[in-house]
């Protein structure tokens, strides 16, 4: 501590040592936040169509939702964003799990957490195969909270109970 | 800056620094806000700063006592003693 680089020296590596302690208490504090978000999406049209990809035809489903969502409780004081996408969720004999994204958003802030669209399917909605026709599908909100520093969290809501027609275009 | 100034000095700069990161962090969690926490930290490491690194006269009131130069002519270096030369093993014959 004699000369002006020294003190300069440990009131920096100091600082910057609380300011680490400072983040991870932040991280920690998101722990206490128990959320209760919710989301439901209402189909106003759901069409199976077919389309030819290199001489396959595939099932295409093309669609028209309300999707609304309050994710407030999400957001904390340590929250940057929050990712959330809309994905269709379903069994084939092959694969237990098949996850196929129709909508995805990020949610810049608290203000605009709490929402509601009217929209299309933002990607498409095909199956590598012909296991859509008649098929039950759930709809998942999945979400990941994107914290300023610290710790990400991610979770999902699952809607159950849609299915797709048997009658093809 | 003193010996009894570079104590007071690293003293008073950790002491700052600890209070101003848990004022902030008291202050953003309570206001939910990580801005208002890293204002208020960064304003506390600008002081801490300020206060500890230049060399105030406030770290400056405890000098070294040196003794007076009389002193050295009351008590006079040992002079190197004349039979140097004996500190040489004596040759064995």
């Amino acid at each position: 501590m004699h000369s002006y680089g020294y003190r300069a020296n440990a009131v920096l590596t100091f600082s910057l040592t609380l300011l680490a302690v400072m983040c991870a208490m932040a991280s920690l504090s998101d722990n206490r936040n128990s959320p209760s978000p919710s989301a439901h999406v209402q189909l106003r049209s759901l069409i199976l169509n077919v389309t030819s990809f290199h001489r396959l035809s595939l099932y295409v489903v093309s669609m028209a939702m309300n999707i609304s969502a309050d994710l407030q409780s999400l957001f904390t004081w340590n929250t940057k964003q929050v990712f959330v996408f809309l994905a269709a969720e379903y069994r084939t004999p092959k694969h237990s799990l098949n996850q196929i994204s129709l909508w995805d958003g990020i949610i810049p802030s608290k203000e605009h957490a709490k929402f509601w669209i009217h929209t299309s399917n933002k990607y498409r909605f095909i199956d590598q195969g012909s296991n859509l026709r008649g098929k039950e599908f759930n709809l998942t909100m999945h979400w990941h909270v994107m914290p300023k520093t610290g710790k990400m969290f991610a979770d999902k809501i699952v809607m159950p109970g849609y299915r797709l027609p048997e009658e093809y275009r | 800056m003193d010996w009894q100034g570079q104590k007071i000095a690293e003293q008073i700069m950790q002491i700052m620094l600890l209070a101003f990161s848990v004022i902030a962090f008291a202050t953003g969690y309570i206001m939910s806000s990580f801005q208002m926490m890293i204002l208020i930290y960064a304003a506390g490491v600008v002081l801490a700063t300020l206060v500890t690194v230049p060399n105030w006269p406030f770290f400056n009131r405890h000098p070294l006592k040196w003794l007076d130069p009389s002193e050295l002519e009351k008590h006079p270096k040992p002079q190197p003693s004349l039979n140097v030369n004996s500190k040489k093993k004596p040759v064995k014959k």
